[in-house]
């Protein structure tokens, strides 16, 4: 076969190939195309850690200089995947430590982190510039001290919403003075105090800062401080925004404001005070997202906020905005495309606040590019999701929280089928969807009939035979993740479907209806899946066959069975015999 | 092969062996007659779901059996035959409404500018604390704003861990500690005891405060041996003899 180009060409060609898919489709040309293209892959990504092992990744990509991935279920945030079940980063820092010596990056998403890996990546990289531990756990501020000293080069330490064993604040002062390379800096989940002036010689000596995010403990009164040492930031997450209500710190705040010219992102606002929100107005019309949800304020005070920033793209609020507030927004913002409302009381009995469905609609009318909604509220109807449905075709991802599960339309008392029914149909790009409330099968059908391009479908409470989960493995030809809790799904959609699991990322069943005896027989008949068992009432062969196993969790994978489970996962193997790890 | 072997739109899933391995549904409290009907008819019937099939025929499953024993309990846990189910109380589900406990142990320290202080104290807002036991392979979390009582803490903890006991509590909800040697009987047998770490990182046995004082200061659960926890004893000795 003679070539068209040499190598390098190729290569140099392949170099403006960033999507995984493009590079994937690529290799699979021909082997001279897989050769060239495997060796100058440079970015990885891998959505489930036990999809693959280090060594097959190595292998096949010997100079990898950024991996991203991901650990543990969805619904890990939920508290229903129980501690200990795995997501250990570990023996993947260790392989990587001596195969890619220049990594540069490494994201990781719900995966269990330690200090040792930690101090293993400050020893190994010595190009180390980015880390992002997102919703990780399993490390200390010791860690992070490893990584402040260690890494001359660090760009971004980024620790968004992770469970950090916070044992001081001084972790921060490890960053030696002649580290001036920082652009990205989130420590917002962290509780101790770092040091005020350790933190502002670092700000002061990072020219290129474009992203700062202070935790709590840092009050209002020394922001501008660091407000004045880094005007260029594009993003700030303050810390505590109260303090007793003087002049002084106003002024001084609105100032420091008044220079950051190129602030586009607010977050933080924790313990807030109304008084002093006037004080950042300078800046609201450059803003494009906004983080309110942990701002305990009133709907009033939003407001006022909220409708100065005519170009929000993107907000993030507690009900406290209710529905004059939305509505409001939909007047205001017209660039608003992404809108998530978390619940201030969520575990009330009664609601505590004026936010129903009519909120949400407002905004779908309001606001004409809106494509990504997270919303909890306790009450919804069909007529409601048919409006929003109509108002928003190109709506990309709908999360509905109905808080009282298997909660009906409040006007007919029917189910939420025809409304839930009318997103699919009319959102023929929508990727991800959540559902609540009541639902029957009929949902299903609906979704397994119009839901072509949906990726990720999360179910509680939802369906009423298996009937409904047939409709959604056999209709959804894009689905990736399927994750369902306390639904009346069994074994016959499930193994029905069986060679399904093989093109998605992961299924979750919880509380359902799958027998151990299907279990059994999924993982036996399918070699390339992965059929974990979690049951914290003993080995599942202690209990009859036809027993409901309490979580499933099925994946597929080229890297076979795990071998760190822990004592309550089982995986359904092969061969027949109930193996433990 | 695989795929032929499980493409049910030709009909041929019979290969899997449904019918060797006998693999009835079984749903839970289900009838015989249900079993009997889902024995027989295999997976053809899976391939006649998507054409004929309206979900009245899909099974003689009695709708409301299923929504009750599917509906979480307590600990998420799905009974087998013969338990009993109980429908779930309010604010008892497992993992639900969805908000991730990072967000609800953040706002659980915030005031509300409104006060809106009630007995539940903060709003509502969570307390999650990690619980181990001795011997156990695995922690859990267990949020104490669910609970009210010692009692009820006590008997979420009992299903958690089942083969874990816990003293018995008085009428008002507190572990009767006021008797020295009821407590050392307890001290002394082989069943459980939970400990508690405090905020200022004491070690103490759970029970010793009013509750809504160990809901504010527990930072952390661990059930140990009775005999273990002797050395937790001193304190409490020490809390009885100050009040008595």
């Amino acid at each position: 076969m003679a070539y068209s180009f040499p190598e390098e060409v190729l290569e140099h060609v392949f170099s403006f190939l960033s999507s995984d898919r493009d590079r994937n489709a690529v290799s699979l040309v021909c082997k001279s195309w897989y050769e060239i293209e495997r060796w100058c892959r440079r970015r990885v990504f891998i959505g489930n850690c036990y999809a693959v092992s280090p060594d097959i990744v190595i292998r096949r990509f010997p100079e990898v200089r950024a991996l991203e991935m991901k650990g543990k279920p969805h619904f890990a945030d939920f508290n229903l995947v129980p501690e200990g079940w795995g997501a250990y980063v570990h023996p993947w820092i260790r392989a990587m430590s001596a195969a890619y010596p220049l990594l540069e990056e490494i994201k990781l998403k719900r995966m269990v982190v330690t200090d040792e890996s930690l101090e293993l990546i400050a020893r190994s990289f010595k190009n180390f510039k980015v880390l992002v531990l997102s919703s990780c756990e399993g490390f200390t501020t010791d860690g992070l001290a490893s990584i402040a000293a260690n890494c001359r080069n660090l760009r971004e330490l980024d620790l968004r919403e992770s469970e950090v064993e916070d044992l001081s604040g001084h972790w921060l002062s490890h960053f030696p003075d002649n580290c001036t390379s920082l652009v990205s800096l989130n420590m917002s989940c962290l509780g101790s105090e770092v040091s005020f002036s350790a933190l502002e010689r670092l700000v002061a000596r990072c020219p290129n800062l474009r992203t700062l995010r202070l935790n709590r403990a840092v009050p209002i009164e020394k922001l501008p401080n660091l407000l004045h040492r880094a005007p260029q930031l594009v993003e700030l997450g303050t810390g505590a925004y109260s303090a007793e209500i003087r002049s002084d710190i106003f002024s001084n705040l609105a100032e420091a404001f008044s220079v950051c010219k190129q602030l586009k992102g607010l977050s933080g606002f924790w313990d807030v005070v109304p008084a002093f929100l006037p004080a950042m107005y300078s800046v609201c019309s450059g803003i494009t997202s906004l983080n309110l949800s942990y701002a305990t304020i009133q709907s009033p005070d939003l407001v006022k906020l909220v409708s100065q920033c005519r170009n929000l793209q993107r907000l993030w609020v507690l009900d406290y905005i209710e529905d004059t507030g939305l509505e409001a927004l939909a007047a205001s913002c017209k660039d608003l495309q992404e809108l998530r409302v978390f619940p201030s009381d969520p575990f009330g009995a009664e609601p505590n606040v004026a936010l129903t469905e009519q909120g949400l609609v407002s905004v779908s009318e309001g606001c004409p590019k809106l494509q990504s909604v997270l919303y909890f509220c306790r009450q919804m109807s069909n007529a409601a999701l048919v409006t929003i449905a109509r108002n928003r075709p190109e709506m990309i991802r709908f999360r509905l929280c109905i808080i009282e599960p298997q909660a009906p339309d409040y006007l007919t008392l029917e189910p939420l089928d025809a409304g839930f029914g009318a997103i699919v149909e009319n959102c023929k790009e929508l990727r991800r969807l959540s559902m609540s409330g009541l639902l029957t099968d009929k949902v299903f059908e609906y979704i397994g009939n119009h839901a072509k391009k949906l990726e990720m479908l999360s179910i509680a409470f939802a369906g009423d035979s298996d009937l409904g989960l047939h409709h959604v493995l056999s209709g959804c030809e894009s689905l990736r993740k399927l994750e369902i809790r306390d639904c009346p799904f069994g074994d016959k959609a499930l193994l029905a479907n069986a060679a399904k699991l093989e093109t998605m990322r992961s299924l979750w069943m919880s509380s359902c209806s799958v027998s151990f005896g299907a279990c059994k027989l999924l993982g036996q008949k399918m070699p390339r899946l992965n059929v974990e068992v979690i049951d914290e009432r003993g080995p599942p062969d202690s209990r009859p066959e036809s027993c409901p196993v309490e979580k499933l969790y099925v994946y597929r994978t080229v890297a076979g069975r795990r071998a760190d489970m822990p004592g309550f996962v089982w995986t359904m193997d092969g061969d027949k015999s109930l193996t433990f790890s | 092969m695989v795929d032929t072997m499980l493409n049910y739109e030709e009909g041929r899933c019979n290969k899997l062996g449904f019918e060797e391995t006998e693999l009835r549904l079984g749903l839970p409290g289900a009838g015989e007659k249900s079993n009997a009907n889902y024995g027989k008819r295999g997976y053809e019937e899976t391939v006649d779901l998507k054409l004929n099939l309206s979900t009245k025929d899909v099974g003689n499953l009695d709708q409301s059996d299923l929504k009750e024993k599917t509906l979480s309990k307590e600990k998420n846990l799905l009974p087998c035959p013969n338990d009993s189910v109980k429908p779930p109380a309010k604010a008892q589900v497992v993992g639900w409404p969805p908000v991730r406990s990072f967000r609800k142990n953040v706002m659980a320290v915030q005031k509300v500018s409104d006060s809106e202080e009630t007995e539940k104290g903060s709003g509502g807002a969570a307390a999650f604390v990690k619980v181990s036991m001795d011997g156990a392979p695995y922690l859990r979390k267990v949020d104490l704003k669910m609970y009210k009582s010692y009692q009820e803490l006590s008997d979420a903890l009992g299903k958690m861990f089942s083969s874990f006991t816990i003293g018995k509590c008085d009428s008002q909800g507190m572990m009767d500690f006021m008797n020295e040697s009821k407590l050392m009987d307890l001290l002394n047998g082989s069943d459980y005891v939970p400990t508690y770490e405090d905020k200022d990182g004491d070690w103490m046995l759970v029970g010793d405060v009013p509750w809504e004082m160990f809901v504010e200061s527990c930072k952390r659960l661990r059930i140990m041996k009775g005999t273990e926890a002797k050395g937790l004893a001193p304190r409490a000795m020490e809390k009885c003899k100050s009040r008595s």
